[in-house]
């Protein structure tokens, strides 16, 4: 019987390596390729996690991974293809990089959304406006928010579904963390300014997870954020840098005006621009969404329509923390199970 | 007897020349009485010349279709130009033979027929040349069945489709020269008249069949495709042939288009050759819709069944009204369709108040679209205060549309409801300059506001000359930028040169196979009212692939909603012209001085206060 | 003034079956995107009518799509075809078609004396 066990895990986010080290933990010839210097994909750039406000780090920390007799790393190398020959997956990056493996699990996870191209908000344009993920850096760095000129914000305006739900931005799909995120950050401006008025404008609160819902009530109870049911249309910069928001307030039914020190833009999750690179030479699709299609969306979720190849986190679509630790580990447990019927078959 | 012959043909024509006078009388009477006196003034005046040189030109020669595309030119230059010598060089023999300067039309055109004996001054010489002729005809012909069925050939993708009235015509039409070979022909073998192509066909005749018996039918049947073809003229496609030069005598009256359908619409609107030139420029068809551009357009209005589907489903962009050899006016004639069909429920814009305008020496109005690209609002601000400008930023917070929308919709009367209110305003400001910064606002500030003493300029020509007069300076940013034309700018207002200029002083603007008058459309024009957003990505992928094919820096336009369609696309990098400048301005007093007058002559500069000031 | 609109003693409810859908079938044979409106509101927020009037584009539609005419006529009239509410729709929807839609539609049965 020939020894089929070697497998190659393309990106060392949190899906990565939890599925990395589930499988060497079972005995086979782990690869961990990750594009970045360092491992953790987009959790080293997040500070504390809804829904408990639980630190990224810690999350970070437990699902680390280091080099052992079945696992290794590699890092810098931006895989860009795969073949399949004699059985055999090659994995390859623009450099001279070429990895062979008998299985291929993809956890690329996601990008995210250039606030940019949504020029009517003004990211870029006014120094005011900052994304979530900009929030973040702030957070994490221990500062307080301030606005340019350095002062204390009265009023924050949280801005739900940039880059999602949104033909405009090509995207029509809900990105899922984002409103749990705003509703999130809401809070966290309040802690550091218990006198800022934070207002979020939806268009629809998307509180899907445990424990979400009790964080919005959080949120109004003790925080007194103000949900405004409306999309922003534009932002326009006053001479003072203030920054003047349009929207309508649906449930009022009136177009809506509002003065806000800083805005913050929730951006949305959008499949990696190289997926489409990864399906050239081979079977793997994208969906509508251009995230890797799943062969069932039921029950081969991660299963890609590839043989062979795999997927687990948010490369298949958004997904939080835990789901992205859980859809990681039953891709372990579908590669495993893989593995062996192929044996069972020989 | 052998004058039955000529029946067909001359019941065709008589028909014809009563259809022609009658429409001609219709359509006279159906002009306003202004141009009544126009186009009375031009056919006794100078113009007279111009449009009987024009005539010539256009109808017969077909010089801008040879232009755009030479065999296609040819084949209609051959059928036209040649037919019309065959009459003409006809009519000269026939006056030969006869010694006679007034000879029936019927005996011209039946000459061979006619005419047995070939012995008159010159006939070796007249049989030589109409052959030629003939030949000359037929190859154009041969072009034109190729055509019918091969298209490509001629690249062109689409041809027009036919009705039953232009079957009829077509196939007369195909028929009329063969059958004059074989009817002359047969002449030829019988009485030796012909020329090199009739006596060799002739003696090839001779040698299938008997001449003789063949002689008569076959002119009869010459006749009949004559006269079959001219009664179908009227109703047919060929009705442009006659029409084409009534439009070139009422276009070089003078006679414009008005807001509402007059004979003039009409006039152009039959004028078509459908040709389908048009189909070709029309970049809707990238998105499969393939029943509104400007042909079909035509064939509707001319059928009476022009469906509002259709009439604002297109994008207003003008590509098609450049290559039109007829020079009809597509966009304009578009713009009356939609005037009338809208007519019933114009907008009375009540509401509207009169704002107190705030005095200044500078208007600048961004437009309903500018406000949601804001780049291109902080960037004016920013030149506006380099260089000091006592500017109003009218709409800065509220103010009416600038009326363009509307009139792209046919909405005319709505829209000057709101150009008298934003024209007060400006009135109101004393302002000597208006500054606009978007292509769609500047046509119609330019074309339909009435603002006495007030500059529009548009804001690449504004920059210009700021930047020429010394006001502002700009550093050299080493750019390559590939400058998309917007349509209501380039097309529309004609305005290539400002924008490259101004490009030109901070980088390198690549030059394109289509730019200037044949740039793309972006895909989101207002003009088009029905498209979808769907439909709308495949024209703007259109041009985005050919801009990606020379590899810019950055893509440049001149127009909000360009920028925001091409952003969308998200194939490049998308920048407004201002964007570029507010770029590369350069704060300080530069360490070369570039002007090298102020080098050599320091004392002069001093007496010029404006730009010292500014050094 | 439209500020207390409420107050107005207008039917408190919507009376679903005097449903009046000459209008809205009309848009809707010939303009599909209208069906997809989430009534978020941006349209509302950036038309520059509503800048200077109560007009409000969004609520047009949606009463539209509940089958009330009541009132349109003069309201839809406000609309200067600018086209940003289409340029800002998440849902790629034709407003400016809506709009024109509208109003031909109103000519026609004012015409026939049935509105
Ligand atoms: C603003 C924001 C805030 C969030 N906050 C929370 C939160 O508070 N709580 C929570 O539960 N979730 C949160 N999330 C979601 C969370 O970020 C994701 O669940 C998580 O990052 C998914 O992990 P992943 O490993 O699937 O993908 P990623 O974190 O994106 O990791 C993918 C890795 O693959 C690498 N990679 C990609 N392509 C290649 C390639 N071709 N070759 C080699 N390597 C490659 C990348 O460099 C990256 O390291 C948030 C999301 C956003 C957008
Ligand atoms: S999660 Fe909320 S903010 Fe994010 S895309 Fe969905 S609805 Fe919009
Ligand atoms: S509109 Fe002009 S280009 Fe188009 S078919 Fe007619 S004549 Fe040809
Ligand atoms: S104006 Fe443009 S879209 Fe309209 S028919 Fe002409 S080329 Fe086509
Ligand atoms: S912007 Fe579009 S989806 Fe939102 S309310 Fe207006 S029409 Fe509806
Ligand atoms: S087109 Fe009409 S409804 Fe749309 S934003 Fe402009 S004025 Fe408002």
């Amino acid at each position: 019987m020939t020894e089929k066990r070697n497998i190659a895990i393309i990106g060392a986010g949190i899906a990565g390596q939890e599925a990395a080290s589930v499988l060497a933990g079972l005995g086979y010839k782990v690869t961990l390729l990750e594009k970045q210097e360092r491992m953790g994909g987009m959790l080293n750039k997040w500070s504390k996690l809804f829904p408990d406000f639980s630190s990224s780090q810690q999350i970070l920390d437990t699902v680390q991974v280091s080099a052992n007799k079945n696992l290794s790393v590699i890092c810098n190398a931006d895989i860009s293809s795969i073949t399949k020959e004699n059985g055999r997956f090659e994995l390859s990056d623009n450099s001279s990089l070429k990895v062979y493996a008998d299985l291929v699990l993809l956890a690329t996870g996601y990008n995210l959304f250039d606030a940019t191209l949504k020029e009517e908000y003004g990211y870029g344009v006014f120094e005011n406006v900052i994304t979530s993920v900009d929030f973040e850096k702030v957070h994490k760095s221990g500062k307080k928010l301030t606005t340019l000129l350095g002062k204390e914000p009265r009023r924050v305006a949280i801005i739900h579904c940039v880059g999602s739900r949104d033909a405009k931005s090509g995207n029509t799909y809900c990105s899922k963390v984002c409103c749990i995120t705003g509703v999130k950050q809401a809070i966290e401006v309040t802690r550091m300014w218990p006198d800022c008025e934070v207002f979020n404008f939806y268009m629809d609160l998307r509180l899907y997870g445990s424990k979400y819902d009790s964080l919005y009530l959080e949120a109004q109870k003790h925080h007194k954020v103000q949900f405004i049911r409306g999309r922003l249309s534009e932002i326009s910069e006053r001479q003072d840098k203030g920054l003047q928001l349009k929207a309508e307030d649906t449930l009022q039914g009136r177009p809506l005006r509002m003065n806000a020190d800083i805005v913050i833009l929730l951006v949305g999750m959008e499949a990696c621009e190289q997926n489409a690179d990864l399906c050239r030479n081979n079977t793997l699709d994208l969906d509508e969404n251009r995230f890797f299609k799943s062969k069932n969306i039921h029950y081969a979720r991660n299963i890609s329509t590839q043989p062979g190849i795999f997927m687990a986190g948010s490369c298949i679509c958004p997904m939080s923390v835990n789901e992205t630790l859980e859809s990681s580990r039953s891709a372990a447990f579908l590669v495993d199970k893989s593995f062996r019927s192929v044996q069972v078959e020989e | 007897m052998e004058n039955i012959i000529s029946i067909p043909f001359l019941v065709g024509m008589a028909y014809l020349f009563i259809v022609l006078i009658f429409r001609c009388i219709k359509w006279i009477a159906g002009l306003s009485k202004f141009d009544k006196i126009r186009l009375l003034k031009s056919i006794t005046g100078r113009r007279l010349f111009q449009s009987i040189k024009e005539t010539f030109m256009e109808a017969l020669l077909h010089r801008k279709i040879f232009r755009k595309n030479p065999v296609l030119g040819y084949m209609h230059m051959s059928l036209a130009f040649g037919w019309f010598l065959l009459i003409v060089v006809g009519h000269l023999e026939t006056m030969m033979a006869e010694h006679s300067m007034f000879v029936p039309f019927h005996k011209a055109v039946f000459f061979r027929y006619y005419e047995s004996s070939g012995d008159f001054y010159l006939s070796g010489f007249f049989a030589f040349f109409m052959d030629l002729l003939l030949l000359f005809v037929l190859s154009g012909l041969m072009f034109a069945i190729v055509k019918r069925f091969r298209k490509k050939l001629f690249g062109l993708r689409r041809t027009t489709r036919l009705k039953s009235g232009d079957k009829i015509a077509l196939t007369s039409l195909w028929l009329i020269f063969p059958l004059r070979l074989l009817a002359e022909s047969t002449s030829a073998a019988v009485y030796h008249n012909g020329g090199f192509l009739t006596s060799g066909v002739g003696f090839v005749i001779d040698f299938i069949g008997n001449p003789a018996i063949l002689y008569y039918p076959l002119w009869v049947a010459y006749s009949l495709s004559l006269g079959f073809f001219f009664a179908a003229l009227p109703n047919s496609r060929y009705m442009h042939i006659p029409t084409e030069v009534v439009f070139i005598f009422m276009r070089n009256a003078g006679i414009r288009l008005k807001k509402q359908n007059d004979s003039y619409t009409d006039v152009q609107v039959f004028s078509c050759s459908r040709c389908g030139i048009c189909l070709d420029k029309c970049q809707l068809s990238v998105a499969g819709i393939d029943d509104s551009q400007s042909v079909y357009l035509l064939k509707n209005i001319r059928n009476k069944n022009l469906s509002d589907e259709k009439l604002f489903n297109c994008q207003m962009c003008g590509r098609c009204q450049i290559d039109c050899p007829v020079g009809i006016e597509t966009i304009e004639l578009r713009t009356v369709q939609r005037i009338e069909s809208t007519r019933d429920y114009n907008s009375s814009y009540d509401y509207l108040i009169q704002e107190i305008a705030t005095k200044a020496d500078v208007v600048y109005f961004a437009g309903c679209m500018t406000h949601l690209t804001p780049r291109v609002i902080s960037s004016m601000k920013k030149i506006f205060a380099t260089v000091g400008e006592g500017v109003w930023f009218m709409d800065e917070v509220k103010a009416p549309c600038c009326g363009r929308p509307l009139m792209l919709a046919g909405q005319y009367e709505a829209a000057r409801k709101l150009i008298e209110n934003n024209s007060r305003m400006i009135l109101d400001s004393g302002a000597h300059t208006l500054v606009v910064s978007c292509p769609i606002c500047y046509k119609v500030f330019k074309e339909d506001y009435k603002l006495p003493d007030v500059e529009v300029v548009f804001h690449a020509q504004y920059i210009d000359a700021l930047i020429a007069s010394g006001r502002l300076m700009v550093d050299a940013i080493g750019l390559r930028m590939v400058y998309h034309d917007p349509c209501e700018l380039g097309r529309g207002m004609g305005m290539y040169e400002a924008p490259r200029r101004l490009l030109g002083r901070m980088g390198e603007v690549v030059h394109m196979k289509d730019e200037k008058e044949y740039a793309y459309c972006c895909g989101g024009s207002l003009g088009n009212i029905k498209i979808t957003e769907d439909e709308r990505k495949l024209l703007r992928n259109q041009a985005l692939v050919a801009y990606e094919s020379y590899s810019p820096d950055v893509l440049v336009t001149a127009c909000p909603k360009c920028k925001k369609t091409f952003a969308a696309g998200r194939k490049m990098k998308v920048l407004d012209v201002v964007e570029v400048v507010a770029g590369a301005i350069l704060a300080e007093k530069p360490q070369k001085v570039e002007n090298p007058l102020a080098e050599q002559d320091v004392d002069a500069l001093a007496f010029a206060p404006d730009m010292t000031c500014n050094l | 003034m439209s500020q207390f609109d409420f107050l107005k003693p207008k039917s408190r409810q919507i009376e679903f079956e005097q449903f009046d859908d000459r209008i809205l079938t009309f848009v809707l044979e010939r303009e599909r995107s209208f069906l997809t409106c989430i009534s978020c509101g941006g349209c509302t927020a950036t038309c520059s009518a509503g800048n200077l009037t109560s007009f409000n584009i969004r609520k047009i539609g949606l009463s539209l799509r509940r089958g009330s005419i009541n009132d349109l006529s003069d309201e839809i009239q406000k609309c200067m075809f600018c086209g940003k509410c289409t340029l800002v729709c998440p849902r790629d929807i034709n407003i400016r078609n809506v709009v024109l839609l509208i109003k031909k539609r109103i000519a026609q049965l004012e015409s026939e004396k049935t509105l």
